[in-house]
């Protein structure tokens, strides 16, 4: 089926009035030497039938795991309005729309996102979403520089006890803008980064401190304490943040972050995949206009009535071109559409309601586990929702073990965090129930069992 | 036609410049740039202390329409900058060669004397640019 509407009757038209043979003559000043006439690793087409059948076999072969990874993608409960209202007509469109003011009630409904990020993370202005919390974290160090007068440097803390994703992504898109990042160790013991190891820092000229709450470890970081001293120091505290857990930490508005930002799946995007997902940004308002990404602003119109538009687009590249805060003009907007309607039905109580059953839920998962022999906990840090455990073997093939007996133990962290020795990172959330804690537990007995015998023998 | 005063110096990029006498000179933009603007929501003026290079980009004025970086006309050391602009954007429309200035930087000593325009000059550039 072709998806061009002009008839070979139209096509001969228009390249009579322009003079012009034949369409292949219109890429002539392409060489032939880079044009690619046949895409040999793509399979012969397929039909709707045969495609069906195809995806459906493969995803049987995915089977239904009990899965306790998180690592930066939770598994939350979603209800089912969520996904219901956000695929609405009305609503159902990736982008904030192209002449926005003509559609208000979108929004109205980004104006209600930002206002709920900004309630979560106790900061005065909040924009209306970035693609998501690695690119969100490598914006938020941009804007860092640009927003931190006191700092000529373009240098960056960045400790190891974030997530290392963010931190290539951040290095991979502000590395290349000239930012240079320096690593902080974290204390192998307490698994969190100490005062002390950004102490050794003191006087000099930083740009920006970046404090991940929970880290990526899902240690709770003194951030209190941490973030005095990069003020004492004239250095701007960039805070990554799981939205979840904000419903039980003190928000980062009040511990001192200057920039907020994170990964928004946990609030009712489904994991599927790895995206799309949603990042989000907010900050003080002194520091707005240094801020990337559309901002919806509530207004009168000439009639006094009130209605929303998108305001302080003078960052925007559309009006300042290359000096703009970022070249992203657009936002993730059916997912935040999905992340409003999701905090509006679980309301503050149900947000955290969730956030203490996925805190409790690791605590019973860590319990569960460290009671099998050769596992135990890592770090001595209070955590939220995930910890690390460390084995007396290797990660990767006891992983494998798992997988076949139905469960997605964690994540190894033996290729980000070689220091640790064999190390898991594992999570839980609200969705598992006691006797899935009990299952992953009982499985790991066994599968350790087996290949100690298996050792031994 | 805009106001163009004769006691100013001023630059193909809309800048104006007034000698202090002590070495000093007060930086602004013109009424024909602030004109073009319009309405200016925001200015950003430099840190007292900073020092400027000619050409480099040194404040930020923002109207409703459009923002533009102002470049510094000459090379020193700000020594002070127009803050009341930071809460009252609009002195620069009404009142640029005055309440609108934006910062006086003191003269790097062996700096050479810039090719800046007379007002007469600026007044044919604005009317070639027009014509």
């Amino acid at each position: 089926m072709a998806f061009i509407p002009h008839t070979p009757d139209d096509v001969a038209r228009m390249l009579e009035t322009i003079g012009v043979q034949s369409i292949e003559a219109l890429f002539d000043e392409i060489p032939a030497a880079l044009k690619i006439t046949a895409l040999d690793a793509v399979p012969p087409a397929l039909s709707e039938m045969e495609v069906g059948r195809l995806l459906m076999e493969r995803a049987a072969r995915d089977g239904r795991p009990l899965n306790f990874i998180g690592a930066g993608a939770y598994e939350h409960h979603i209800p089912a309005p969520v996904w219901a209202i956000a695929t609405r007509g009305e609503f159902y469109s990736a982008y904030t729309p192209y002449q926005a003011e003509a559609s208000q009630g979108t929004l109205q409904l980004i104006y209600e996102y930002q206002s709920m990020m900004c309630g979560l993370t106790g900061m005065e202005v909040s924009n209306a979403s970035l693609y998501d919390g690695a690119s969100a974290l490598a914006e938020a160090c941009l804007m860092a520089v640009r927003a931190n007068r006191a700092s000529s440097s373009r240098r960056v803390l960045m400790p190891r006890a974030v997530n290392p994703t963010y931190a290539k992504v951040a290095a991979a898109i502000a590395g290349n803008q000239d930012i240079g990042f320096e690593p902080v160790d974290y204390d192998r013991e307490q698994g969190r980064t100490l005062l002390d190891a950004l102490q050794a820092y003191s006087g000099q000229d930083f740009t920006a401190l970046v404090l991940q709450q929970p880290n990526f470890f899902g240690n709770l970081e003194e951030v209190g304490a941490l973030s005095d001293w990069a003020h004492a120091n004239k250095i701007l505290v960039i805070a990554v943040v799981n939205p979840t857990s904000l419903a039980l930490l003190a928000p980062p508005g009040r511990w001192g972050a200057d920039i907020v930002c994170g990964e928004g799946q946990p609030l009712g995007i489904p994991l599927s995949s790895g995206g799309p997902y949603f990042g989000f940004m907010a900050t003080r308002m002194q520091y707005v206009r240094q801020m990337p990404g559309r901002i919806v602003g509530r207004t009168l119109d000439v009639e006094g009535r009130p209605g929303f538009s998108l305001t302080l687009q003078a960052r925007e590249q559309h009006i300042r071109r290359s000096k703009a805060t970022s070249n992203i003009c657009t936002n993730q907007g059916l997912m935040v559409t999905a992340a409003t309607i999701y905090l509006s039905l679980l309301g503050a109580e149900g947000l955290e309601r969730v956030a203490a059953a996925s805190m409790q839920r690791t605590d019973d998962l860590v319990t569960a586990l460290t009671r099998v022999k050769g596992v135990r906990a890592a770090f001595s840090a209070p955590r939220f929702h995930e910890a690390v455990l460390l084995l007396d073997r290797p990660v990767a093939p006891v992983l494998a073990a798992l997988a076949h007996r139905g469960i997605v133990g964690g994540l190894d962290l033996g290729g980000s965090f070689p220091e640790l020795g064999p190390a898991l990172l594992v999570c839980a959330t609200e969705t598992k129930l006691d006797t899935d804690i009990g299952a992953y537990a009982a499985a790991l007995s066994e599968v350790m069992t087996q290949s100690r015998a298996g050792a031994a023998a | 036609m805009s106001n163009i005063p004769k006691d100013l110096q001023y630059t193909q990029s809309h800048e104006w410049i007034r000698r202090l006498g002590d070495g000093q000179v007060e930086i602004g933009i013109t009424d024909h740039a602030q004109g073009s603007l319009g309405d200016l929501v925001f200015v950003e003026v430099p840190d007292v202390g900073r020092r400027v290079k000619a050409g480099e980009s040194c404040a930020v004025v923002e109207s409703v329409k459009a923002a533009s970086d102002v470049y510094s006309p000459v090379n020193g050391k700000v020594t002070a900058s127009n803050t009341e602009l930071a809460s009252r954007p609009e002195l620069l429309n009404q009142d640029p060669y005055g309440a609108g200035w934006l910062m006086r930087v003191e003269l790097d000593a062996a700096a050479a004397a810039a090719p800046f325009l007379s007002a007469g000059d600026y007044a044919n550039t604005l009317a070639e640019a027009a014509g």
